[in-house]
C-alpha cells in the first residue's frame, strides 16, 4: 500500500461524507447525520495515516522531511486541519448539519491535490531545512482551517438570517429547521474564530522568527506577510464588532466570509499572483 | 480653558475612545496593505515602470505607493490605532480594575436578579452552621472564599482567575511594545548586504540606505561550497567564516560554518548566507571555422565579449564535468549567451573536451568563427546579509505578551459565585466572564452537590 492510494480513499470518504451531509439536510433522517460524521471520521483517520506514510516514505527515499514542503502537501494538510477542526466542534457541540458546509471545502482541496498537482516527494532546498517550517506551517493551517470552518458557519448565518427575514418563520419542514437558530450559529462562530484567531497569531509570529533566525529581518513586507496581516486586521476587526453597536449579526458574519476569502487568497493568490513583482534589498533570497 | 475649547477636547477624548473608530482603522488597514502586495516597493525594477504610464508614476510617487508602508498616511494610521488603543484602556481599565481589586461581596436581590445561575436551598441547619459547611464545600471544591456579615444574613464570595480579565489588555500593551521594539531597531540598527572573495576579509559592509557601515572588526571568508542533490536541485550552500579582530583571528569565532538558517552572531552583528557567485575567469579562443587565428577571450561572470560577427557573449553557466547534464559527454563545458546585433539571442554549449562538436555546431549554423572553452580558473565569493537590530528582543517581548494575553482573553474565564445565607435558606448565585454555557453546566453540578450534602447530612 502506499500513501497515494491512501490519500485516494480518503478523499472519497469525504465525498461521501458531504453527500450524506446534503442528504441528511434535505431528508433530516438523524442516521444519515450519523454516517456523514462517521464517514468524516474516517477519512480524516486514514488522512492521518496517509500523511503519516509518505513522512516515512521520504525518509525510505533518503530525502527525509515532514510533509509540507510544497504547494501539495500544503494543500493535503490544510484539508486535514480542516476536517481535524471540524471534528472537534461537532464532538463538543454535536451539530450536524454543519458538515454540509464545511466538508465542501475539504473535498475540494483533496480532490485539487489529487488530481491536478504532481506529487512527487521532492528534497528540502536549503531554506526549507529548518524547525521552524514545522512550527511555523502547523500553526498557520490550524488557524486557515478554523476560518474556514467559521467561513462554513457564516454562510449558514447569512442564509438563516435572510430567510428569518423574509418572514416565512421557520417551518418544521423546511431545510431551515434543520439549521441551527442565527443565535447558535453566530456563537459558534465566534468559537471558531477563537481557535484561527490565536493559531493565526502564533502563525506568524513563528514566521518572524524564522524570518529573523534565517534572514535577519523578522518582518520586510513582502506580499505573503503582509497578506498574512491584512487578514489579521480582519479577525481582529470581527473580535471588536461583537463590543460595537451596528456590527453584530450580519456584519459580523460578512468579516468572517471576507476574512476567508483573504486566507485562501494570502495562501494561494499571493503565490499565483503576485509572486516575482517584489524585489528585496541586497542579495537574493535563498 | 474656554468652555468652547473644552468641548473641543472632550469630543476628540470621545472619539480617540470610540470602538467605531478600531473598526474603521482595522479595516482600513487591511484594504490599504493591498496596495503595497500590487504595486512593487522600495527599489522598482524599470520594466515594472516601463508598463505604467508616467502620469500614473507621478501619482503613485506623490501618494507614496512606491514606498506605502513608510508613507505619512500609513504611519498616522498606525499612530492613530496607537492613540485609540490607549485611550480605549484608559477609559475601560478604571472599571476592570474594579472589578479584579474589589470584588463585590454581597449578592444583593439586584445582583441576584442579574446573575443567569441561581440556586436556592432550603435546610433545617442553624446559620453558623451553614457558614461553617458552606466555607468547607466552597474551599474544596471551587476557591476559598471571603466571609461577611451584612443585615443579619451571612455572606460568602469566592472567585477565580479574577486577573484573566486584563488579559485583553496585555494584548493591546503588547500590540505598542512590538512598535516601540520596531522603531528602536529601525533608529539603532541597520539591514545590510556584503559580499566576501574566498580568501579575502572586510570590514565595511554596505547598508539598504547605500551607507558604509564600519564593522569595528574584520570578516574573512576562508571557502564558500555548494552541495547538489542527485536530482540537481541545491542542497546546501556553506560559507567558513573567520572573524579578525586587529587582523588576528578570535578564538571560538574561528572558520565557523554558516549556512542557510544557521548565521554567525559577533557582537550584535549577525551574517546570513544569502547569496553566493564565482567572480573567477573563464577562458576561450575564437579562432576561424580551421582553427587558425586563434585569438585567446577571458570572462568573468559579469562581463560580455564582442565577437567577430558582432555578437556579444556571457557565460550563464559552467560545470567541470557535463556528465550531469549529458551522461554521454565529460569534461568541463560551459553555456554562454550569444546576443547578434540584430536582437536574436540563443544559448550554446561550448565543450573543452570536444573541439569537433565546437567547429561542427559552427558549421552548422553558419557561424564564421569557432568558440573554444580552455577552462576555468574558480573565485568563489560569498554574499552575506548583514543586520544589526537591538529592538529584536523587545518585538519578542511583545510577541511574548500577546500569545499570553490572547491565551488570558479566550480560554480563561473569571468565574464568580455568591452565597447568602438567610436563616435556613441558602442562595447560591454565579457568573462567568467567558464560556457561559459550561459554566452553566458547571453550576449545576456543583448545586447538586451542596444540596446532596446538606440533605445527606440530615438523614
Ligand atoms: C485601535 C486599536 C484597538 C482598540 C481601541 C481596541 C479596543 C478593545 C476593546 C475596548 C476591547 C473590549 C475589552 C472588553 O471590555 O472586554 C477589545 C477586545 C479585544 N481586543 Fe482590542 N482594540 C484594538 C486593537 C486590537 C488589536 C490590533 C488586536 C489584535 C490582537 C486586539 C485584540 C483584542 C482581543 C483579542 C480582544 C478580546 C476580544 C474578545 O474577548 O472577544 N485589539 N479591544
Amino acid at each position: 500500500m502506499t500513501s497515494s492510494l491512501l490519500f485516494n480513499v480518503a478523499t472519497l470518504t469525504y465525498l461521501v461524507s458531504m453527500l450524506l451531509f446534503f442528504a441528511f439536510m434535505a431528508s433530516r433522517a438523524k442516521v444519515l447525520g450519523t454516517a456523514g460524521i462517521v464517514a468524516a471520521y474516517f477519512g480524516l483517520l486514514t488522512q492521518t495515516g496517509a500523511i503519516a506514510m509518505r513522512w516515512k516514505e521520504s525518509y525510505d527515499m533518503g530525502v527525509g522531511h515532514a510533509p509540507l514542503s510544497n504547494l501539495y502537501e500544503s494543500v493535503v494538510f490544510f484539508s486535514w486541519t480542516i476536517v481535524l477542526i471540524f471534528a472537534l466542534l461537532d464532538y463538543k457541540y454535536k451539530y450536524r448539519v454543519i458538515g454540509a458546509f464545511v466538508m465542501p471545502f475539504a473535498l475540494l482541496g483533496m480532490t485539487w491535490a489529487q488530481l491536478g498537482m504532481n506529487s512527487g516527494i521532492e528534497p528540502l532546498v536549503p531554506a526549507l531545512q529548518s524547525n521552524w517550517l514545522l512550527y511555523h506551517v502547523i500553526t498557520c493551517f490550524l488557524g486557515y482551517a478554523a476560518f474556514a470552518v467559521a467561513c462554513g458557519i457564516s454562510i449558514m448565518y447569512l442564509i438563516k438570517a435572510n430567510h428569518d427575514e423574509s418572514g416565512q418563520k421557520a417551518g418544521e419542514s423546511s431545510i431551515m429547521g434543520m439549521f441551527p437558530p442565527i443565535r447558535v450559529l453566530d456563537d459558534l462562530n465566534y468559537r471558531a474564530i477563537m481557535i484561527g484567531f490565536p493559531l493565526l497569531t502564533l502563525g506568524i509570529i513563528t514566521g518572524a522568527a524564522w524570518a529573523n533566525y534565517a534572514w535577519g529581518t523578522y518582518w520586510s513586507w513582502d506580499p505573503k506577510e503582509t497578506w498574512s496581516l491584512i487578514v489579521w486586521f480582519v479577525y481582529a476587526a470581527f473580535l471588536h464588532a461583537r463590543f460595537t453597536r451596528g456590527w453584530v449579526g450580519k456584519r459580523a458574519a460578512w468579516l468572517s466570509v471576507i476574512g476567508f476569502a483573504a486566507t485562501i487568497f494570502c495562501y494561494l493568490g499571493v503565490n499565483l499572483f503576485l509572486s516575482g513583482l517584489h524585489s528585496y534589498g541586497g542579495g537574493g533570497k535563498m | 480653558m474656554t468652555t468652547k475649547q473644552r468641548g473641543v477636547l472632550h469630543s476628540l477624548w470621545d472619539f480617540f475612545c470610540s470602538l467605531r473608530l478600531t473598526m474603521f482603522l482595522l479595516i482600513s488597514l487591511a484594504i490599504l496593505s493591498i496596495i503595497g502586495t500590487i504595486i512593487p516597493q522600495g527599489a522598482i525594477p524599470p520594466e515594472y515602470l516601463a508598463t505604467i504610464s508616467s502620469s500614473k508614476q507621478q501619482i503613485y510617487r506623490v501618494l507614496g505607493f512606491f514606498d506605502m508602508y513608510h508613507s505619512w498616511w500609513f504611519i498616522l494610521l498606525l499612530y492613530s490605532l496607537t492613540v485609540n488603543l490607549i485611550a480605549c484602556s484608559i477609559k475601560r481599565l478604571p472599571h476592570i480594575w474594579k472589578i479584579v481589586s474589589q470584588p463585590t461581596l454581597v449578592m444583593s436581590s439586584g445582583l441576584e436578579q442579574s446573575l443567569p445561575n441561581i440556586a436556592s436551598i432550603k435546610t433545617n441547619d442553624k446559620p453558623e452552621q451553614l457558614k461553617e459547611k458552606l466555607t468547607a464545600f466552597l474551599s474544596s471544591e471551587f476557591a476559598r472564599p471571603v466571609v461577611t456579615e451584612a443585615d443579619g444574613s451571612w455572606h460568602l464570595f469566592a472567585q477565580k482567575t479574577p486577573w484573566c480579565r486584563l488579559s485583553v489588555y496585555v494584548v493591546h500593551l503588547s500590540i505598542i511594545v512590538i512598535f516601540i521594539g520596531a522603531m528602536i531597531g529601525s533608529y539603532f540598527g541597520y539591514k545590510g548586504y556584503v559580499s566576501i572573495l574566498e580568501g579575502e576579509s572586510i570590514s565595511k559592509v554596505i547598508s539598504r540606505t547605500e551607507k558604509e557601515i564600519d564593522l569595528g572588526f574584520s570578516v574573512r571568508c576562508e571557502q564558500f561550497k555548494v552541495a547538489f542533490y542527485d536530482t540537481g536541485a541545491p542542497k546546501e550552500f556553506k560559507s567558513i567564516l573567520t572573524i579578525l579582530e586587529n587582523g588576528k583571528p578570535v578564538p571560538g569565532y574561528t572558520n565557523v560554518r554558516v549556512i542557510v538558517n544557521e548565521p554567525l552572531t559577533y557582537k550584535g552583528i549577525t551574517f546570513y548566507q544569502s547569496s553566493y557567485g564565482n567572480a573567477g575567469n573563464y577562458y576561450f579562443t575564437v579562432s576561424g571555422l580551421d582553427g587558425k587565428n586563434a585569438v585567446p577571450v577571458t570572462l568573468d561572470s559579469n562581463t560580455t565579449a564582442t565577437l567577430p560577427d558582432g555578437s556579444t557573449m556571457r557565460v550563464v553557466e559552467a560545470t567541470d564535468d557535463i556528465s550531469e547534464f549529458i551522461p554521454s559527454l565529460s569534461g568541463p563545458a560551459v553555456q554562454v549567451e550569444i546576443n547578434s546585433p540584430q536582437g536574436g539571442s540563443e544559448k550554446v554549449i561550448v565543450y573543452a573536451n570536444y573541439p569537433d562538436m565546437n567547429v561542427q555546431y559552427a558549421k552548422e549554423h553558419n557561424v564564421s568563427h569557432v568558440l573554444q572553452y580552455k577552462g576555468a580558473q574558480k573565485r568563489m565569493y560569498t554574499g552575506l546579509q548583514v543586520a544589526k537590530d537591538p529592538g529584536v528582543w523587545i518585538v519578542w517581548l511583545g510577541c511574548a505578551m500577546m500569545v499570553l494575553g490572547i491565551y488570558g482573553a479566550f480560554l480563561m474565564s473569571h468565574r464568580r459565585i455568591w452565597v447568602r445565607i438567610q436563616g435556613g435558606a441558602v442562595t447560591m448565585g454565579g457568573n462567568a466572564s467567558k464560556n457561559q454555557a459550561a459554566f452553566e453546566r458547571y453550576f449545576e453540578v456543583l448545586a447538586n452537590k451542596l444540596k446532596k450534602q446538606l440533605s445527606g447530612e440530615e438523614i
